[in-house]
């Protein structure tokens, strides 16, 4: 696990330098530099976050909890995801406007996503009601 | 197993790679562009930039299922 991150933040200060050398000529490819270094962070760990998931699905499992739910949280988990790496991205890129949108877009997603579990709680607050 | 795979494939050489592109790219561009050919020049920074693109372009897609995949969508 020390190997990982001190692997991890060794690529992220190389990939820093090499942007900041490539971005006084061609900042088009710098941000692509960008770009391809959070991809490359995320492989880096999505091998151990794939085992967290699969640790708290089988919890989910066990406790007999609607496997429903899980998967709603880790679609908002994934999209929140998502939506803040392109985010962050547009707004390196100088384009925070941009950003805000995919943002809000993220938010529109999410609360959509959300519905069934907010119409389950509704439900059982009116089933509670005399 | 499948992720594995791709960490072996990706990693530092491919942010190198793309570094070497981006210098080599504005270093051609300098050289053509003192040399008086600018509309050489303009037609290296768009090739450079397509075939980096094209790299990222793969690699996006990449991640996206990937976390397609891993987020039970």
């Amino acid at each position: 696990m020390l190997l990982d991150i001190i692997q991890i933040v060794g690529l992220g200060i190389a990939a820093t330098i090499i942007i900041i050398v490539i971005k006084a000529q061609k900042p088009e490819i710098a941000i692509q530099l960008s770009l391809i270094t959070g991809i490359v962070i995320f492989f880096l760990i999505a091998g151990k976050f794939a085992a967290i998931v699969d640790l708290l699905g089988s919890y989910f499992d066990k406790a007999d909890i609607d496997i429903m739910y899980f998967t709603v949280l880790l679609k908002i988990v994934g999209i929140a995801y998502i939506a803040e790496f392109g985010a962050e991205i547009c707004r390196d890129a100088g384009e925070s406007s941009i950003a805000s949108k995919i943002e809000l877009a993220a938010k529109v997603i999410i609360m959509a996503l959300a519905v069934p579990i907010i119409t389950s709680l509704l439900e059982l607050v009116i089933s509670i009601m005399p | 197993m499948r992720l594995t795979e791709e960490k072996k494939v990706m990693g530092i050489d491919l942010i190198f790679r793309i570094a070497a592109i981006g210098i080599l790219v504005s270093v051609l561009n300098q050289v053509l562009s003192r040399s008086g050919r600018d509309e050489y020049a303009t037609m290296t920074t768009l090739a450079g930039l397509v075939v980096v693109l094209l790299m990222v372009i793969k690699e996006i897609v990449n991640l996206f299922d990937t976390i397609k995949a891993m987020f039970h969508f």
